[in-house]
């Protein structure tokens, strides 16, 4: 039973105050900015109202829409490697033939990278993949794999490859985790009745496996692609922090960090803040309908 | 069965590769701590060598890697204890009882999961600013007191592991709603403080974005934005130190996972499959 009490008030006060103040109003006041030419000095007062022009800018700018192709890019190459490598790895683990051992300490191994701090990472790799003393072309030297050194971070396919392949590298344990506690919910006798009806394994692989773990797959996309359209730490420290070879690791936050602090545009990068929250919502929006559908057609099939 | 007993072996060989592929990068980074700057610009070797005190002289006379561990540490520990405590006690106000203005709190819990901490970064730069609080950590800490995502865990949690009867019997021994909280609902809800203390408390430590805008003074630096100072200074001469810095940001991190990696990796599992 629940009791009306003004007691309740005392107790989401700390709450409703912190949240109206230190989220909501800087929301609202960089949506206000968003619309003025501020250059970040001298407050509120000295920003001239300009109305929707920077949106217009915003619409014209190839420096957004290259950041923004790159982050996708970026993000979608991540994707796939992370989930490949993930799902197979579910796969073996969950085999009940196979049966692996160990599952508790590779997870543990392969979850390793996740926490470790981004700037770290990228720090690290800057220097690994430098091309003159960086010990993965001294590696690679060394076995004889190439005849001269790779100029890994001066070529734009290169780079977003690299960064890419890092992300992969922290988050393929996190989707592993999250596969296998997935799959590990899918009753046994499905397989089993599979197998009577003498169903191979690709067959049990896409038509129970996969279904049954569309709506964890879906948790894990939409998951990965909102921290994903938000990629900011790895790709400023790995090169200049400006987007260097060639913007190609321009991505739209590090785009919106250089127009706000690095060239006091502060109206133009409130802007950008509002392009990459639209975007987000799309995304948002397409991947809630895609299980909404799916949702319904289940119900119309009669299944649970 | 023998084809069984080969298939497994070959899947054992490449888990195994997997994790050397893993932690090569570590293994390089703590390798080349330990070498001096020549030895790495000669080439390349997985044998530690003697240098590990004087790239640890050279970082040390740069940088005070330990003040920005101290830094990182004290605003993640009151991050940490601010959001456990007052979502637990928003959630809990949310469950328990009724009043106007719930469902708009809910609603608003709901749109705020989606959108990107980013958006407000310019506003709360300009606030902080207007207050007199740029280069200082209140900005950085107390917005953890309004963190909707673990409202909305607690409040699930709440829902499904606390019996109403339990606060109906205390009422009727005259405890107080205060006293009930603290005594009754904060250790019902300590498995999920645990978890949600975690994740916090890591997404804290490697926060890199509102530090970079916020701080200025070198002796405030969190850990993050030190070694982002690593990048462009007169370290950056010697790859021996810079190998040390990073790794004295990395290994704590491993050592404590190690003894956390079970819990914090039931916690993935559980939320994923409610999630």
């Amino acid at each position: 039973m629940t009791k009306n009490n003004n007691r309740a008030y005392f107790f989401i006060a700390p709450f409703v105050i912190v949240f109206l103040s230190f989220n909501i109003y800087p929301i609202l006041l960089t949506f206000y900015y968003s619309l003025t030419n501020y250059t970040g000095m001298g407050g509120i007062d000295n920003a001239d109202f300009i109305g929707l022009d920077n949106y217009r800018r915003l619409t014209q700018d190839d420096f957004f829409f290259q950041a923004f192709f790159n982050t996708l890019k970026i993000w979608g190459a991540n994707f796939a490697i992370q989930i490949a490598i993930a799902m197979g790895l579910a796969l073996l683990f969950s085999d009940l033939r196979l049966k692996l051992r160990g599952l508790n300490t590779f997870r543990a191994l392969f979850f390793l990278p996740n926490i470790i701090t981004i700037a770290s990472v990228a720090l690290l790799f800057s220097i690994l993949l430098d091309w003159n003393y960086g010990s993965l072309n001294q590696m690679l030297l060394n076995l004889g794999l190439i005849s001269r050194p790779i100029n890994w971070l001066n070529n734009p396919v290169y780079a977003q490859g690299w960064v890419a392949l890092i992300g992969a590298w922290m988050w393929f344990g996190n989707t592993f985790i999250i596969l296998m506690a997935g799959i590990s919910g899918i009753p046994k006798d499905f397989y089993e009745a599979a197998f009577i009806d003498g169903a191979n394994w690709w067959d049990s692989f896409t038509k129970i496996t996969l279904p049954q773990l569309k709506p964890i797959l879906l948790y894990v996309f939409i998951t990965s692609i909102i921290g994903g359209l938000q990629m900011f730490d790895l790709p400023l420290l790995l090169t200049d922090g400006r987007g260097a070879p060639r913007g190609a690791l321009n991505t739209m936050v590090i785009y919106l960090y250089n127009q706000g602090f690095s060239y006091a545009n502060f109206g133009y990068s409130a802007t950008i803040a509002y392009g990459l929250f639209i975007i987000t919502i799309i995304f948002s929006v397409i991947t809630f309908k895609t299980i909404y559908r799916s949702q319904v057609k289940v119900k119309n099939g009669g299944k649970k | 069965m023998k084809n069984l007993k080969i298939a497994r072996g070959v899947i054992y060989f490449f888990l195994v590769l997997l994790v050397i592929i893993c932690f090569i990068p570590f293994y390089m980074m703590i390798v080349n701590a330990t070498r001096s700057n020549s030895e790495i610009l000669r080439g390349f070797s997985l044998v530690p060598s003697s240098y590990l005190m004087e790239n640890y002289a050279t970082l040390d006379s740069y940088i005070s890697i330990w003040v920005g561990f101290r830094n990182s540490l004290v605003i993640a520990l009151a991050v940490t204890i601010l959001n456990s405590y007052f979502s637990a006690l928003t959630a809990f106000a949310l469950v328990v009882y009724q009043f106007r203005g719930k469902n708009v709190i809910f609603v608003t819990f709901i749109i705020m999961m989606m959108v990107p901490g980013q958006l407000g970064l310019i506003g709360l730069y300009d606030l902080a600013s207007t207050f007199g609080m740029l280069d200082t950590y209140w900005p950085l800490i107390i917005p953890a007191i309004a963190a909707p995502f673990t409202v909305f865990f607690f409040r699930q949690y709440l829902i499904t592991s606390m019996p109403m009867s339990i606060l109906e019997s205390g009422r009727m021994d005259g405890a107080g709603e205060t006293y009930m909280f603290h005594r009754l609902v904060v250790p019902i809800l300590s498995p999920a403080i645990a978890t949600m203390g975690i994740f916090t408390f890591i997404g804290s430590w490697n926060n890199f974005l509102f530090p970079l805008v916020i701080i200025r003074s070198p002796r405030l630096y969190t850990l993050p934005i030190m070694i982002r100072q690593l990048q462009g200074s007169p370290v950056a001469q010697n790859l021996g130190a810079i190998y040390l810095g990073i790794a004295i940001s990395v290994v704590p991190i491993m050592i404590a996972f190690m003894f956390l990696s079970k819990y914090i990796i039931s916690s993935i599992s559980a939320g994923a499959v409610k999630g």
